[in-house]
């Protein structure tokens, strides 16, 4: 039991260790570039950026869940 | 890092710590957390109007991880989800109607203020008392050996003989809820439970979890891993109209909320992995404190005038 929860939490580590990477290279990509789009849409059009919001915030947990998800499964099947 | 939206420069990792505490807290109670994101955004001087949409539609993804997780679980019920998130929206636009009314009389912080302190106080006060008599009627029935196996597991409340004569007020139409273990009750007594949770929700600001889930349990009689999940499930489609309504008002910054989003998802698997590990009455009684932290940021607020 105890072995088990040692290795959940060094797969957690190690998942903890691959998602900062990653979301380090989506701040600088991702937000870096829609960053000055999102600027305008919000002050030209409000209606198109709260549909585009409220898509993007969803897209974005679909995505990031299915990453975290993928991760843990992947780290726990190679410590076995 | 520079948010063009709402002008403000804050530390990204910041933001990503006071998503993943709030994820954490969002897993395993089924709250929005704004009690903590709100006072942590404005910290970072993020204007007020901001702070209240941002929050908002941070609270979209998180629900939406959060949710998923727990269905997985078979923590949803999607009927009652569904049906609640008609009366909290409802609820939401009567709260907000009533903050303008108050700002027209020109006392909205004062009321506002002592309301949040009294019914922070009263959920606390309440669910201490009976999740700690559950708890002590739990133990005093397993020590006489009247509980075994899976009985044991059940979902206790002491205040559940309040709880079952709700659920045989019949007032016409009558609906069931499987997913939940309720044979039968009355749809106006759902969607007013829901519709109670927006009012506090457009008037307290935030998703209102903190008394939408004791209600769910005390009110409907929902078990209390399936009211965490239910209540993440009904945030998503209420912050979702609450963070559009903001959006084309002005007041959602989305670039702040997508990165406080990205810890929000590790914290909200941790919260929903925990909940599995304890049993209904220890959530509540850990529920506890979480009111009580609002409170405390109200009171603050009020004796310094300085605004979180």
């Amino acid at each position: 039991m105890k072995k088990e929860a040692a290795k959940n939490l060094r797969a957690f580590a190690i998942e903890l260790a691959v998602y900062a990477v990653l979301v380090t290279c989506y701040f600088f990509l991702v937000l870096h570039l829609l960053g000055e789009w999102l600027y305008h849409l919000e002050a030209r059009h409000r209606y198109t950026y709260a549909v585009v919001a409220i898509l993007l915030i969803a897209v974005q947990a679909v995505a990031l869940d299915a990453v975290t998800t993928l991760l843990f499964r992947f780290l726990r099947r190679r410590g076995r | 890092m520079f948010f063009p939206i709402s002008n403000a420069h804050i530390n990204p990792i910041y933001l990503v710590v006071v998503g993943f505490i709030i994820g954490i807290l969002g897993g395993f109670f089924g709250v929005g957390g704004s009690f903590i994101a709100g006072p942590a955004l404005r910290l970072m001087g993020v204007d007020w109007n901001y702070a209240v949409g941002t929050d908002l539609a941070h609270i979209v993804g998180k629900s939406i991880v959060a949710a998923k997780q727990h269905r997985a679980l078979g923590n949803v019920d999607l009927k009652l989800g569904s049906i609640m998130a008609f009366g909290t929206i409802g609820g939401a636009e009567c709260g907000a109607q009533l903050i303008q009314a108050l700002k027209r009389a020109g006392n909205v912080n004062m009321v506002v203020s002592y309301v949040a302190i009294v019914v922070y106080l009263g959920i606390s006060v309440f669910m201490l008392w009976e999740s700690r008599k559950t708890l002590q009627s739990d133990k005093r029935r397993s020590q006489a050996g009247l509980v075994k196996g899976a009985e044991s597991k059940k979902d206790r409340s002491a205040f559940g003989p309040v709880t079952r004569s709700i659920q045989r007020v019949k007032i016409w139409p009558m609906i069931a809820l499987p997913t939940s273990g309720i044979r039968e009750i009355s749809l106006w007594i759902v969607l007013l439970v829901a519709f109670v949770g927006g009012i506090f929700s457009g008037f307290l600001g935030g998703g209102a979890g903190y008394i939408r889930m004791p209600s769910m349990v005390y009110v409907l009689g929902v078990p209390t891993h399936l009211a965490v999940g239910t209540d993440l499930f009904e945030i998503v489609i209420s912050a979702s109209y609450g963070t559009i309504s903001h959006a084309i008002k002005g007041n959602v910054d989305i670039l702040i909320a997508l990165v406080m989003h990205t810890g929000a998802v590790i914290g909200a698997q941790i919260g929903v992995v925990a909940t599995q590990y304890f049993a209904g009455p220890k959530i509540r009684l850990a529920f506890v404190p979480l009111p009580l932290i609002g409170a405390a940021i109200v009171i603050y607020t009020l004796m310094t005038g300085h605004k979180l």
